[in-house]
């Protein structure tokens, strides 16, 4: 009897559920991408990549790792201190700065740099200041040159640093100040506390950071391309349309996608080892130490430059050329505009969507003990793999599998029909939005995540217990509770694909353009004016979650108090 | 009603509990109660459904519900933190699970419940707005709301300050017999049990060590674990010499026992402080070793001339000083042995 309940249990759940399947499905899909890079990393090599490696492959890893140790660098002086300046001092400007800071997450690094390129070209209004207070002539002074490795550098540790400093200023705020009080007892100076206790405290979470801004750095072609830098990203777009050679483009997609797993992993582990950082339960808030005289002056002005140099300035500019485009906001620009939300608004969506499905299985799947919750999981972690890829690489992934399906397809299509059908994949908004999900799935996956788990399992348990189904429990429990974090999860998928640069470019539609391929062009062309309008309209919006996320830091900082 | 024959529970392939068997009927209320660790919330959470037995067979109201999923299983439960639905005010939290009611039934029941757990001010409250008595009644509410077969309860009390959980205790028992719910408690602590249940199971280690009332708990504990578990006491020596009698440190002790099945041998004899009567002209003394001062009264730790231990109540104002002796008599009226352990 007893034997016979034992395995009647057993078939009932049995080892792949639908649900499991699903993930696994789409898990698998998500993946696919990265996979056939990875394939074409172990294929044989093509003469191209033969004349590569002799010729450029030696400049695009120089340059590629120069850009990204320099970047990662800069943003880690300016990120750790201007976060160790905001957290534990009182200056003028110390209470705004904290969201200041963080605004330059809005600004794409393409747009800073035409920005700053038309601002400082000889012609420009800079030079022209310039000229006019010294009474110098054009080639009597030397002024840096904008469109160099140095400008490069500069810009993206501009837009980028806020993520160390977002980092690292979260991890002093949340861990070291009880450290902190024990230091100034046994008598140590303010630069002893920040060296000795508060920096090796908060290095995992700054290491964190530094590898995001090295994978952003990796990532970027907009500002390479636009300064004329040869690296992966540009070389990579080269191989493909300047010679035709998509294996070779593949095999240095491949390259590219070793160095970003590198700070990948330790990006993973700098975050794992951020857990062990706590070993006070005590959160106290911390009393900011006035500074006084010049001492609060220099830390003010400090912590303003990256604010003026990475938003303000930039912002300025661009609202200048706009205002002079204005007469250009007419029917074409909004269609442009139309364009971009709808692209942004349905993968966002999509994104969002599949990621709560995905989640609320799992953990359906850890509340119930399915045996395929292992299963689950995994799919969860696969879906999630295009995570910090560049856009360059996820074309390339996705246009190669969708190359060979639509000649598959059409091989049988014409022995059916006698004719061929063209191209069913290729250039489709369908193909476009799938690869916005490779890129975008981890950020939703991650967000979704973090919402959940704020939610009891023991009102999982409640809800069944009064009879509810999942179904029944997701909507009427899960949803309305998660309202905030799934609105806050489509924004911040929407506004980064708004922002999306290479692989639109490479994979829209033909004669469809959006705001970021169409400011990227305007500004190729060197009609920086006719690009602010796009350019100020992707910074607005980018705006948006960069706001939310300041108000939930201070939220949470409030109630830690 | 509920009728539990030889159920196993395994979670990560561990055996958490073994071969439990009891039966509660129609309207009491049974408790489990155990230290922490001795499988008490994975054996509600059988009955409950959440978790399955791997072997044995779990009857409820006449069916097998063994393999029937919590939500047909037609159980209330109210957790451990009461999860309370954040978003739902106080009578949309309870009218939650009677969502196949007609909207007029479902108000007059919502009333009802309202009413008998004194909520009706606060049913526009939301769970954060309330204190943590108050949410308890709310979950309380909740789950009696759909009238199910049997009402389980988690740890009810240990997010509720220790001075009000008596008193709670109370009301929620008034609350679950006016409702004539059969229903089950999870508690470490047996003040609690003792104030709500009829009938106590006592867990150790995966083990039923016993299944009985109150009293029975106290006055005739099944083993030595439950003897220790339940009130205070302390083991002296003694020795069988009759039937109906046994020979220790205190004197001669008989009682209405039987003893046959240990006569001639060594026992230990379990004596609760409410066997020793102090009696300042009682003949036979005792040393004070130890004493708690509890109020109205004195618990006092106190040494016989055998030197073993025993403890005594005294009211409050017979305050002896430590190492003075002080008279005592017995009034054992349930005589507890077990075969003689050092």
């Amino acid at each position: 009897m007893a034997l016979a309940a034992t395995n009647q249990s057993n078939a009932k759940s049995a080892r792949f559920s639908g649900s499991a399947l699903f993930a696994l499905l789409i898990g698998a899909m998500l993946a696919t991408p990265v996979v056939t890079v990875g394939l074409y990393a172990l294929s044989p090599n093509t003469e191209v990549w033969q004349h590569l490696k002799d010729t450029v492959l030696s400049d695009y890893l120089k340059n590629s790792l120069i850009l990204a140790c320099s970047v990662g660098l800069g943003s880690t002086i300016i990120g750790t201190s201007t976060a160790w300046l905001t957290t534990l001092y009182q200056f003028p400007g110390q209470r705004l700065l904290p969201w200041l800071l963080l605004l330059p997450l809005a600004m794409p690094a393409y747009i800073i740099a035409f920005t700053y390129s038309g601002l400082l070209e000889s012609t420009g209004p800079l030079h022209h200041q310039l000229r006019n207070i010294t009474g110098w002539q054009y080639g009597d002074y030397w002024f840096p040159e904008i469109r160099s490795m140095g400008g490069a550098i500069a810009m993206l540790t501009l837009v980028l640093y806020p993520y160390v400093f977002l980092l690292a200023r979260a991890s002093s705020l949340e861990q070291s100040i009880c450290a902190l009080d024990v230091g100034r007892t046994l008598g140590l100076s303010a630069w002893q506390r920040f060296t000795r206790i508060a920096l090796p405290m908060a290095r995992p979470s700054i290491v964190a950071g530094t590898s995001l801004v090295i994978m952003e750095t990796l990532s970027d072609y907009g500002t390479v391309q636009y300064f004329g830098i040869s690296t992966f990203t540009t070389g990579i777009f080269r191989t493909w349309f300047g010679l035709g050679d998509a294996a070779a483009a593949a095999n240095l997609s491949a390259m590219l996608l070793l160095f970003v797993f590198i700070f990948l992993g330790l990006e993973k582990y700098s975050r794992r080892q951020r857990g062990y950082q706590s070993t006070s339960q005590r959160h106290q808030r911390i009393q900011p130490l006035p500074l006084r005289g010049h001492k609060a002056w220099l830390a003010s002005s400090l912590c303003f430059t990256p604010f003026i140099l990475g938003f303000a300035i930039p912002v300025l500019q661009l609202a200048v050329w706009a205002i002079q485009a204005r007469a250009h906001i007419n029917h074409a620009f909004l269609q442009l505009c139309w364009n971009s939300f709808w692209l942004a608004g349905v993968s966002a969506i999509l994104a969002v969507s599949i990621a709560a499905v995905l989640i609320f299985q799992q953990r359906r799947a850890q509340l119930l003990k399915k045996p395929s919750r292992n299963l689950s999981a995994f799919s969860l972690r696969v879906a999630g793999i295009g995570y910090a890829i560049p856009g360059t690489v996820i074309a390339i992934g996705v246009i190669i599998p969708a190359g060979l399906f639509d000649n598959a397809f059409n091989n049988h299509y014409e022995q059916f029909t006698g004719q061929r059908y063209g191209l069913l994949l290729g250039g489709s908004f369908a193909l476009l939005i799938f690869a916005y999900l490779v890129r975008f799935m981890a950020v939703s996956l991650q967000s979704v995540e973090a919402g959940f788990s704020k939610i009891k399992t023991s009102l999982d348990d409640a809800a069944r217990s009064l009879g509810l189904n999942q179904w029944q429990t997701l909507k009427q429990i899960h949803l309305p509770l998660l309202k905030s974090t799934l609105l806050t999860a489509l924004l911040i998928v929407f506004v980064d694909v708004l922002k999306e640069l290479p692989a639109t470019l490479v994979m829209r539609p033909f004669n469809f353009n959006t705001l970021a391929v169409r400011a990227f062009e305007l500004a190729s062309d060197e009609r920086l004016s006719d690009a602010a309008l796009p350019a100020i309209a992707i910074i607005l919006t980018g705006l948006i979650p960069v706001l939310l996320l300041s108000r939930n830091i201070a939220h949470r900082m409030d109630n830690h108090a | 009603m509920l009728k539990l024959s030889n159920v196993n529970v395994a979670l990560n392939r561990q055996n958490i509990l073994n071969n439990i068997s009891f039966e509660l009927a129609r309207g009491q209320i049974g408790c489990f109660l155990g230290p922490s660790g001795c499988g008490k919330t994975t054996l509600l959470r059988t009955i409950a459904g959440f978790e399955k037995a791997s072997k044995g067979e779990v009857e409820l109201h006449g069916k097998l519900v063994t393999h029937t999923s919590v939500e047909q299983r037609k159980i209330g439960m109210v957790f451990q933190d009461f999860a309370l639905f954040p978003h739902l005010n106080v009578q949309d939290n309870i009218a939650f699970g009677l969502q196949k009611m007609s909207a007029k039934q479902r108000q007059a029941r919502v009333q009802e419940l309202l009413e008998l757990t004194n909520l009706s001010a606060r049913a526009r409250h939301y769970p954060h707005q309330l204190s943590g008595g108050q949410q308890q009644r709310v979950a309380l509410a909740r789950a009696l709301a759909p009238k199910p077969d049997i009402l389980l309860l988690d740890e009810p009390f240990s997010s509720i300050d220790s001075e009000l959980r008596e008193q709670l205790a109370h009301k929620i028992r008034n609350i679950l017999k006016a409702e004539n719910v059969t229903a089950i408690l999870v508690t470490h602590d047996q003040l609690e049990a003792f104030a709500m249940a009829d009938e106590i199971g006592v867990l150790d280690n995966g083990q039923l060590q016993q299944w009985d009332s109150a009293y029975q708990l106290y006055h005739c504990p099944s083993n030595r674990f439950v003897a220790d578990f339940i009130g205070e006491g302390r083991f002296i020596k003694g020795f069988i010499d009759s039937n109906i009698s046994v020979k220790t440190g205190l004197g001669q002790l008989r009682g209405h026992q039987d003893f046959s099945g240990l006569l001639h041998t060594n026992v230990n004899v379990l004596i609760r402080p409410d066997d020793i009567i102090h009696n300042d002209r009682s003949p036979l003394q005792a040393k004070v070793l130890r004493k708690h001062f509890r109020g109205a009264n004195f618990l006092y730790l106190l040494e016989i001339s055998s030197g073993e231990q025993i403890l005594c109540y005294a009211p409050s104002h017979h305050n002896h000083k430590i190492g003075e002796h002080i008279g005592i008599q017995l009034e054992v009226a349930h005589i507890i042995v077990f075969p003689y352990q050092n």
